[in-house]
Formats: C-alpha cells, sequence, structure tokens
C-alpha cells in the first residue's frame, strides 16, 4: 500500500513516457467530435434564441428582431456582445462564490449530455458518437439530475425572495419530473433490452412503426411532458414564471452571468430535443432509401448527421411553439400531474410492457 | 493515464469529504453539501476506472442527482443561522472520532484481506453491464435484496405517518 503513495512511485508515474502514449489517434478523434459537437450546440443555443424571437414575434403578429443582418440573422452575435458589455452588477446581499459558479454549473449539463448521444452512423471509419457507452441513456438521465444545482444554488446565492423561491420550486419540480421521465423510458429499455442509445436507435431502423413514438406512445407522451418541466419550459416554468416571481432565479443576475443562465436552458432545451429524437424518432435513421444502415460513403454519413439534425431542430421548433400557445400550470397543478397522474401511469406502462413482452416470448 | 485518472478523482474525493466534514472557511452547512456532491462524482469517476460503468452512472443519478438535492432542498429551509455559530462539543466530538477510527480500522482491516484475495473474480461480476448485475441481484441475492426494498418502504410509511397533524 506503501509504495502506491511514496514519492518516488508519483514521480515515476509522472516521468513514464507512458504518459503521453495516451495521444493516439483515438484521442485526436474524439477531440475532434469534441470540439465540433460544442461548438455546434453553442451555435445552435445561439440561434435557437433568435427563432425563439422570431417565432414569437410571428405568433403575436409582431415583426421580431429582423435588423441585423439579413432576417436579423445577426442577431446572435450583436445579444452576445450586448451581455459583454453591459455593467455586470453584484448586489451587496449575494453569496459570492455560489453567485458565481451558479451560471457556469447552469450550462455544463446541457453541454456534457451530448456526449452519448449518436448523432450520426458513420462518417469515413468513425462512429459519429463521442462515447460509445453501454450505459449511455442512464448517464444522460445523471447529468440531466445534475441540471437542478445551477437554479437552486442561483436562488440561494441571489439571498433574496423572488429568487430563492424560484429555487426552491425549481428543485421540487424537477425531482417530481425525474421520477416520471426515468420511470416512462423503461418499457423502451425492456423492448430493446439495452441502454446504449446507439442499440436503441438501430432498433428503430427498419420501418417507420418501429419508431418508439408508435412503439410505446404512451412512453412518449410522459417523456415529452417531462423533458419541458425539465427544461423549465413553458407550460412547466415555475423556476421562472415571469409575473409571478418576476424571473424567479436569475432576478439579481446581469450582464453575461445572466446571459449564462438563458444559455444554459436552451442548451438543455437542445439536449432534451437530441434525446427526444433518438429515443423516438429513431436518430439518425429514416426508414426510406436504405438509410437505416450505417452509412458507406463520406456522402451518406453527412446525410445522416443532417437527418439527425433535422429531427432536433423539429422538436425544438415544437417546443419554442408550444412556449408561446400555451399558458402556465399552477404550481399545484404541475405536482399533481407529475406524481398522481404521471407516475402510475408510467409504472401501469412498465407492467404492460412486460406483460405482453412476456406472453410474446 | 489510469492512474494519472486515479490519483486525480481519489485525491478530489479526500479532499472533498474533509472539506465537507471541517471546512476552515465556511460553516455553511449548503457548502458543506456542495463538497459532498463533489465527493459522490469523483467517486464515480473511481468507479469508471474499476470499469463498474452502471454503478458509477447510477451514483451520479442517485446519489449526486437525487438524495443531495433532497439534502439541499431540506438544509435551505432550515434556520442556518444557528448551525453556523454552533461550536462543536466535547461528547460530539469524542463520538466522532470513535465512529471515524472504528469504519477506519474496518476499512483497513477489508484492504489488507482483499491484498491476498485475486482481485480479477470482483471486477467481473460486475463489469459495467446491467445484465450481470440484474442477473446477480435476482439470482444470487435477492433476499438481501427485498430486504433493502422493505426497508425503504417502511421509511416511507414512517414518514406518512409522522407527517400527518392529527395522531389517533
Amino acid at each position: 500500500m506503501e509504495s502506491y503513495l511514496s514519492i518516488p512511485h508519483l514521480l515515476a508515474v509522472a516521468g513514464d513516457e507512458k504518459i503521453f502514449g495516451w495521444v493516439t489517434p483515438f484521442v485526436w478523434y474524439s477531440a475532434i467530435k469534441v470540439l465540433v459537437a460544442v461548438g455546434l450546440m453553442l451555435t445552435m443555443v445561439a440561434y435557437t434564441v433568435w427563432v425563439e424571437r422570431r417565432v414569437s414575434a410571428f405568433i403575436q403578429d409582431r415583426i421580431g428582431p429582423n435588423r441585423v443582418g439579413i432576417f436579423g440573422l445577426l442577431q446572435p452575435l450583436a445579444d452576445g456582445v450586448k451581455s459583454f458589455l453591459k455593467e455586470d452588477f453584484v448586489p451587496g446581499h449575494v453569496r459570492k462564490v455560489f453567485f458565481w459558479i451558479a451560471p457556469g454549473i447552469m450550462l455544463l449539463p446541457g453541454l456534457l449530455s451530448i456526449a452519448v448521444i449518436p448523432f450520426g452512423s458513420k462518417l469515413g471509419e468513425q462512429d459519429m458518437v463521442i462515447a460509445n457507452l453501454n450505459v449511455g441513456l442512464l448517464y444522460t438521465f445523471g447529468i440531466t439530475s445534475l441540471s437542478v444545482y445551477g437554479i437552486v444554488l442561483a436562488g440561494y446565492a441571489s439571498n433574496s425572495k423572488y429568487p430563492f423561491l424560484g429555487g426552491i420550486r425549481a428543485s421540487a419540480q424537477m425531482i417530481s419530473y425525474e421520477i416520471s421521465m426515468g420511470l416512462s423510458v423503461i418499457p423502451i429499455l425492456l423492448i430493446v433490452g439495452d441502454l446504449n442509445l446507439g442499440n436503441i436507435v438501430a432498433y428503430q431502423g427498419g420501418s417507420l412503426w418501429g419508431w418508439f413514438i408508435f412503439k410505446a406512445p404512451l412512453s412518449f407522451v410522459i417523456f415529452a411532458a417531462a423533458a419541458f418541466a425539465e427544461t423549465n419550459r413553458l407550460p412547466f416554468d415555475m423556476p421562472e414564471a415571469e409575473n409571478e416571481l418576476v424571473a424567479g432565479y436569475n432576478v439579481e443576475y446581469s450582464s453575461i452571468k445572466f446571459a449564462l443562465f438563458f444559455m444554459g436552458e436552451y442548451a438543455s432545451m437542445i439536449a432534451v430535443s437530441a434525446m427526444m429524437a433518438t429515443l423516438f424518432f429513431g436518430g439518425w435513421t429514416l426508414p426510406f432509401f436504405g438509410l437505416d444502415q450505417p452509412a458507406t460513403t463520406w456522402l451518406g454519413g453527412l446525410l445522416h448527421i443532417a437527418i439527425f439534425l433535422a429531427k432536433t431542430c423539429a422538436w425544438i421548433f415544437l417546443m419554442v411553439w408550444i412556449r408561446w400557445m400555451w399558458p402556465r400550470f399552477r404550481f399545484d397543478q404541475l405536482m399533481d400531474l407529475g406524481w398522481r397522474r404521471f407516475i402510475p401511469l408510467a409504472l401501469a406502462n412498465i407492467v404492460i410492457t412486460a406483460v405482453v413482452l412476456w406472453l410474446k416470448a | 493515464m489510469e492512474s494519472l485518472f486515479f490519483y486525480l478523482f481519489a485525491a478530489l474525493a479526500v479532499v472533498c469529504g474533509i472539506l465537507m466534514v471541517a471546512n476552515p472557511f465556511s460553516r455553511n452547512p449548503v457548502t458543506s453539501a456542495m463538497f459532498m456532491v463533489l465527493t459522490m462524482i469523483s467517486l464515480a469517476g473511481v468507479f469508471v476506472l474499476l470499469h463498474a460503468y452502471f454503478l458509477a452512472a447510477v451514483q451520479i443519478l442517485v446519489y449526486a442527482g437525487a438524495v443531495m438535492v433532497l439534502f439541499l432542498f431540506v438544509i435551505m429551509l432550515l434556520n442556518l443561522k444557528e448551525e453556523e455559530k454552533r461550536k462543536p462539543g466535547w461528547v460530539r466530538m469524542g463520538f466522532g472520532l470513535v465512529s471515524a477510527g472504528l469504519f477506519a480500522a474496518l476499512l483497513l482491516r477489508s484492504v489488507a484481506a482483499a491484498r491476498n484475495a485475486p482481485l480479477e473474480t470482483a471486477a467481473a461480476t460486475v463489469d459495467g453491464g446491467v445484465k450481470p448485475l440484474g442477473l446477480l441481484l435476482f439470482t444470487e441475492y435477492p433476499l438481501p435484496f427485498e430486504i433493502m426494498s422493505i426497508l425503504l418502504l417502511v421509511g416511507m410509511v414512517g414518514v406518512v405517518v409522522l407527517s400527518k397533524k392529527e395522531l389517533k
């Protein structure tokens, strides 16, 4: 035991040539995938905000931001510059350390959860997934469950009433809906028999009826509702609820810190849309023209990535659309829906799926 | 590379664990809870290095994600000012030291015992997958598994009874 902790051993480990032997092609390709995926994700975050503003304007019969660039396409850039240049005001009554780290914690889970999502089949020799984990689905749920810390800490750090109420609401809501979200995907795991997201996508190839939105519709409904609750989008945006809590957990934040909260919300929205496309809409597959087989050419690989992105974007658009069409639930209604409707329904769904699979076997 | 990551996660776990119980900068319970979250995440890292991917994911999902959020929730609703002022008394310190000492002895003993046993068997049974773990739980260890669930059920019933306003 001592030999492992002794200074000479530690130095030997650090000085070993093997320590730099890890820079293999695998590491290079992974690094490139991470860079591209995160870059794409952040770009999508910026443009989701723009889409949100344009779509909301269209729904409310306004025009929306259309001045910066063609169709206002440079608006995200202007927004970014603006939030950097605004005064970063820190109120005197806040708890400084938590106040500083909360926005960062808020942005992380959304970015981390794309690591296991297969966003394409193959490009050349490379699988288009950053980490092909066998427990992929559990990993995403684990990361999603961490996203509540950003909001709770922001509410606590702000040390005033509205943010605190927003934070408390957020933690109650997210814990509640995590349960129904987790239970809702168990039928899928029962059918596929695997937690690997790549295998779940492969299972859905073949025909349109193989998609889990048709095979497990109840799972889809519960998962979709829980996804809205987990990302704090209307009709479940309790932590913010502008007309009750002013703006909830982010009242005391300004400048780039506020922008980070905003980006965090949109990043988790994109992540959950990608999950939705992967779990229920066949991921990168399409049941036509043999597009459900892993690509052999570069063009096919790019096409698969485009299919996946299109499905994800469709979900993002739907989430934006719903936000501007639906009123907000009341908090007790939200809790009632989560605990007394969705959880029993999800449990029944599991039992029914298990019995059907048992009868088929 | 693996040993480097092991030292990283192990050191993080130990340092965050110490900061959780004895933070010289802050006696704020929320800070302690956040260090506990970091300890849990570092332990999940160690599990990954042991190829126990399922355990690692569940560690994050259950402990870091659910249990600690509840902890935080409760801590925030308690009156924090008193806890920050309270000085640890001698009785408290004594009990703490005795239990820590006993636990350390237990740990050292099991480490000493494990050094002689081959490690491969332990790693092979929980290797990553969910299937081997599920099979083990439902074939070899169903009784402990069920007893655990009954324990949780009893806890839940207890909470429901206690939280009722009027006890008849």
